[in-house]
This record gives structure tokens, C-alpha cells and sequence, in this order.
């Protein structure tokens, strides 16, 4: 029986599409949505982190009348209390992104982790966890959410924890569903055969295939955790300690800012955090668009005598 | 015999989430630091006797296991307990809420499924020109607000045009109107919070809709319906469009749990008395048996929902009734 050298020690090198980091680069180049998308992500990250040397003024120093209009001192105005609201909007930058981020984590931990067990293990595993996600899925969100932070405490790592455990859900399928046919493929089964373990096979071959939908997943999950941060803030169960874009979007409306015509204090955060989402779901979408190649043919195109490039010739 | 099959497990499913949601909602209440008596208003300097009188009648002295079931049982009779604040039984403080908040939440999702599958078709149809950027720009934006955010910016732009809070005008009761302006005055309360409900949702349906439809275009019964030179509307709506829809109907069901938690979101923002401004308020009070049974109803409607769409999967699909 002649096996070749790598096949003895059961180490077949997978055949990866690319190295994540090379393809990540490729889509970025090729894809102008996506470049829009980081640039204004990076964008507000770059803000969050030199908040304490850039932002002017303090979240609670007063330096002028309330609801002072924006003036060349003050270009976003001032806010219900006479605190800088560009201050106020670096600040809150931290807080939002923090929130986003760290809750999309927690979520692609759990929905990576319940994914790729549930459709590389199938039969009863699979079963109990997709049972276990399909309730979590209809479980409306945001009353839970609402009840949630008023019960445990309305402290920020809650308000992650809260928002992570509801937003695994739709990781878990999609990353179920690739792992059940990238199970069945051959250079699995071949591991299998010459004797791989479950652990080899899942963190060699499965999860470096999975990584970039799991990527594209969780910043598309940034995007929801912030907004859903917004929402707990709004209806006032956000961190009483800190200063998110929510925060600024509920001390407005809860201050009066609309019948004084205070616009200041409500734009602008509500424009910084669609501009995150934005910025999110477009790299998401478009990651996810990329990795799926039945969106690249459309045979009703508009320009139809255009010759399209034949499948495979272009990237990924 | 597998359609039979099918409806039986979807049955099966939407029942056990029912008691999930019912168990959850249960742990979820009991588990809180602070008891129901501590927040009870006007309990605040009450004295021991008298407090354990209250945690008697509330049945709170009973052990949690003894409580669920009890608690289980009133839920079979329909009785949704009292609650802690006014004393009334939940389900008549939640009754008119309900009735409330159906139309404008109808009306809002009629909206954005409308304008969403019209742009979300033809954004995908026409692919890669000028209606499809303006198409998909516009869905993005909406998608991005906040839909607080969104309702407050409305209220900035028709304050003045049109009624900014409430269900209706306090003072039609004197002018004595007709059923007609009656009618006329509900629904000029409703356009706001149902015009902002409509177009978060639509940014979210234009977006899926597109996305489905590229799909299904890029299928090879495209190209064959194509090569028999049928009109270019006539492969969108009767080949591409009909099997697209089996995503959009799942979706469209599922997002009635966003729909459900947009309508605390607006009704905050329009003070508009509906079941999300009754949740709203019950958190603040900890009114228990209040939250509760609000938080039973979204999570039963959601149920109900998803149950339909299953059922119409059923129904769309030959697949499964084969």
C-alpha cells in the first residue's frame, strides 16, 4: 500500500481558497462599497481611540449657556447642560464602538462555536442546538433586551453580555449551513480516513474555510449591536455612568432639544451611528456577496451584449 | 403525507416555543434583585405586617416552583394576573393597548413591504445602473437609522403639519364630531409613527428582496426563459420574482420581532398609548405582572407570525407539499 508522505501523517494541506488576510485585501481593492465602508469605520474607530487628546472639553464641564447654538468655538453647540457637543459626540464614539464591537464578539464566539459543533457533528447535537437557536430566534429582541438590562443592572459589560446573547442566531445557521457541505467534501472525508481527529479536522480544515463569512458575519453584527445599544439607551436602560450616541440621542429628547428647536444636540449622534451601520454592512455585505458566487451571473444583465468575464478568471 | 407531516412539526414547534417563551418569561421576572413589593408605590413606608399582607395576596410567599405553577394555571384560564401599580387585572391594561397599536403597526409594514419588494425588484432587475444605486442607497440609509432617531427627525420636520404625540386630538370630544373625523383624527396620529416604522423596515426589505432577486437571476431557468424570448417582465414576475419570494416571505416574518420592538421605539418617541408605550412604562414602575403579560403578547404574536409564514412556505412552495 504506497501512501504519499503527507498523507502517513495525516496531514493533507487543505485546499484553501486564500490566505484570509491576502483575500480580505483583494476584496477591499476590487470592491469600492466595501473601501467606502472601512474608510468610515476606521474613520470613527480612529476617533474613539484619541478621544481623551483630541476631544476639547470634558463630558461634564460646562462652558456655556445651555443649548448654546454651534459657533465657531463650538461646532456642534452645546448641549442641555452647556457641555461641548463635540466633546460629548468623541466621547460617546468610544462607549458605541466599545459596546459594538465587544457584543458582536461575544456573539461570534457563541454562534462560531454553536455553528461549527452543530454542522460538523449533525444527528442529535445538531438537532438540540439548532432546536435551541430557532427558539432564541423568535424570541422578539428588544423586549428582551429591555427586560434583561432592567433586570440585571443597566452596567455596560451587562449591556454587551445582553446584546451578544441575543445576536448569535443567524451566525450559528449560516456558518451551520457551510460546515454541512464543507463536511461532505472529499479532502474531509480523506482526513477522516487516515485518521484525523475531530479537533484536527475542525480547526484545520473547517474553520480556516468558515473565517471570512464568520467575519463578515460579526461586523454586520457590530452594526446591530450598536443600534440595539442605541435603542437600550434611548428608553433609558444604558449605563448611567457613560456617554454613548444613544445616551445623546435620549438626554436630547428627554431634554426638551426638539421644542427648543435644538437640533444640534440630535443630529449629529444620530448621523455618527448610521454612518457606523452604514459603514458595517457594507464591508459585511460586501465580504458576503463576494463568498457568494451565485450573485455574480445575472442572465437578465441591462447591458447585455457586454461580454462577462468567464466564472473563476476574476478574483476569489 | 408529508405535507401533513410538515404542518404537524411546524404545529408541534410554534406550541413548544409558546411554553419556552412562557418559562422564559417566568425565570426571566423571578429573577430580578428587587421585589415587587419594594417598588409597589405607596409601599414605601408601609409597615412589616401590612407588607406581608401584600406579598400574601401577590402570592409571593409561596416557593418559585409552587408560584410557576400557579402561574401556569392562571395563564390557562386567560387570567394574566393583577397589576402591581393600578390594581386593574393585566389584561384589561393591556387590551386597549393592543387595539391601539395593530393598525399603525399594520400600516407601517404594509408600507415598507410594499415600496420594499417595488424597489427591491427593480433595483435587481436593473442591476448595476442608476436605479439600482438610488435604489439600494436609499435602502441602505434607512436601514442605518435609528429608528428613534428617525421618528424624532419626522417630528422636527412635520411638527406643526401634523400631530406629534398622542392617539388623538384631546379636544375633538367638544367639537362633537362625526365617525368620519373621528377616523380621519386616529389616522392623522398614526402617519408619523407609522411612516417612520415603514421606512426602517423598508430599507431592511428593499435590501433583502434585491438581494434574493440577484439570486434567482442568476439561475440557469433564467437564461432558458431568455433563450425562449419571453419579455424581460415577464421572466421578473413570473420566473424570477415567484421563486424569490419563498425568502422574502420567511424574512418578512421573522423581521415582525424588529416590528414588535420598533413599536416601543416609536411609541416612546409619539407618546402613542400602544402596547410598546405600556412595556416602556411597566419597566420603570417594575410592574411585574404588566411587563409579563406585554412581554408574553409580542413574544405570541412573533410566534404566530412565524407559524403563518411556515404555513404559507407550505403553500408556495410544491416542494414541500409534494
Amino acid at each position: 500500500m504506497s501512501v504519499g508522505p503527507d498523507v502517513a501523517t495525516g496531514d493533507i494541506p487543505a485546499p484553501r481558497l486564500r490566505r484570509p488576510l491576502a483575500a480580505t485585501w483583494r476584496i477591499v481593492k476590487s470592491q469600492p462599497r466595501a473601501t467606502i465602508g472601512a474608510i468610515i469605520v476606521v474613520f470613527f474607530v480612529l476617533i474613539a481611540l484619541t478621544a481623551p487628546w483630541l476631544a476639547p472639553y470634558g463630558v461634564t464641564e460646562k462652558v456655556g449657556p445651555v443649548f448654546e447654538p454651534p459657533s465657531a468655538e463650538h461646532p456642534l453647540g452645546l448641549d442641555d447642560a452647556g457641555v461641548d457637543m463635540l466633546s460629548l459626540m468623541m466621547w460617546g464614539a468610544r462607549v458605541s464602538l466599545v459596546v459594538g464591537f465587544a457584543a458582536a464578539l461575544v456573539a461570534m464566539v457563541i454562534g462560531g462555536t454553536i455553528g461549527l459543533l452543530s454542522g460538523y457533528f449533525g444527528g442529535r447535537t445538531d438537532t438540540v442546538l439548532m432546536r435551541m437557536t430557532d427558539y432564541f430566534l423568535v424570541i422578539p429582541d428588544i423586549p428582551l433586551m429591555l427586560v434583561a438590562a432592567a433586570i440585571w443592572g443597566r452596567s455596560l459589560s451587562n449591556i454587551v453580555i445582553i446584546i451578544g446573547v441575543i445576536y448569535w442566531t443567524t451566525t450559528a445557521r449560516l456558518i451551520r449551513s457551510q460546515v454541512i457541505s464543507l463536511r461532505e467534501r472529499v479532502y474531509v472525508k480523506r482526513a477522516t480516513a487516515v485518521g484525523a481527529g475531530h479537533r484536527r479536522i475542525l480547526f484545520r480544515h473547517i474553520l480556516p474555510q468558515v473565517t471570512p463569512l464568520i467575519v463578515a458575519n460579526t461586523v454586520l453584527t457590530v452594526a446591530i449591536a450598536i443600534f440595539a445599544e442605541t435603542a437600550i439607551a434611548f428608553l433609558g436602560l444604558g449605563d448611567p455612568t457613560l456617554t454613548s450616541w444613544g445616551k445623546l440621542i435620549e438626554n436630547a429628547f428627554s431634554h426638551n432639544a426638539i421644542t427648543v428647536d435644538a437640533w444640534w444636540a440630535i443630529v449629529p449622534p444620530g448621523i455618527a451611528v448610521a454612518l457606523v451601520i452604514l459603514g458595517c454592512t457594507m464591508v459585511g455585505q460586501a465580504i458576503e456577496d463576494t463568498l457568494n458566487p451565485r450573485l455574480r451571473v445575472g442572465h437578465l444583465s441591462v447591458r447585455r451584449f457586454r461580454l462577462r468575464p468567464l466564472q473563476g478568471t476574476d478574483q476569489v | 403525507m408529508r405535507g401533513a407531516d410538515y404542518v404537524l412539526k411546524r404545529t408541534a414547534f410554534a406550541i413548544v416555543t409558546v411554553f419556552v417563551a412562557l418559562t422564559l418569561n417566568f425565570v426571566l421576572f423571578r429573577a430580578a434583585p428587587g421585589d415587587a413589593t419594594s417598588s409597589l408605590r405607596g409601599c414605601r413606608n408601609c409597615t412589616p405586617e401590612f407588607r406581608d399582607a401584600l406579598y400574601a395576596e401577590l402570592g409571593l410567599d409561596k416557593s418559585k416552583l409552587e408560584q410557576y405553577w400557579i402561574y401556569l394555571q392562571d395563564l390557562a384560564h386567560g387570567d394574566l394576573g393583577l397589576s402591581f401599580v393600578s390594581r386593574q387585572p393585566v389584561w384589561d391594561e393591556l387590551r386597549d393597548p393592543i387595539l391601539n397599536t395593530l393598525p399603525m403597526v399594520g400600516l407601517g409594514y404594509l408600507f415598507s413591504i410594499v415600496f420594499g419588494i417595488l424597489v427591491g425588484v427593480i433595483a435587481a432587475w436593473r442591476r448595476g445602473t442608476f436605479a439600482d444605486w438610488g435604489g439600494l442607497l436609499s435602502a441602505l440609509v434607512f436601514y442605518s437609522l435609528p429608528t428613534q432617531w428617525l421618528g424624532l427627525m419626522l417630528l422636527i420636520l412635520f411638527s406643526g403639519v401634523l400631530p406629534s404625540s398622542g392617539i388623538s386630538d384631546p379636544f375633538i370630544e367638544f367639537t362633537d364630531p362625526s365617525t368620519w373625523e373621528v377616523i380621519l383624527d386616529r389616522l392623522e396620529h398614526m402617519i408619523l409613527p407609522s411612516l417612520t416604522l415603514g421606512l426602517v423596515l423598508y430599507g431592511e426589505y428593499a435590501l433583502i428582496v434585491r438581494s434574493s432577486m440577484l439570486e434567482t437571476l442568476g439561475e440557469d431557468y433564467i437564461l432558458t426563459a431568455r433563450a425562449k424570448g419571453l419579455a424581460n417582465w415577464a421572466i421578473v414576475w413570473h420566473h424570477a420574482f415567484r421563486n424569490a419570494l419563498l425568502p422574502i416571505v420567511t424574512l418578512v416574518a421573522l423581521t415582525l420581532g424588529y416590528v414588535v420592538a420598533g413599536a416601543i421605539l416609536v411609541e416612546a418617541v409619539f407618546s402613542y398609548p400602544g402596547i410598546g408605550l405600556v412595556t416602556y412604562e411597566a419597566i420603570f414602575s417594575r410592574d411585574y405582572p404588566v411587563l409579563q403579560g406585554a412581554f408574553l403578547i409580542l413574544t405570541l404574536s412573533v410566534v404566530v407570525a412565524n407559524y403563518v409564514a411556515d404555513l404559507l412556505y407550505f403553500r408556495l412552495d410544491p416542494r414541500i407539499s409534494a
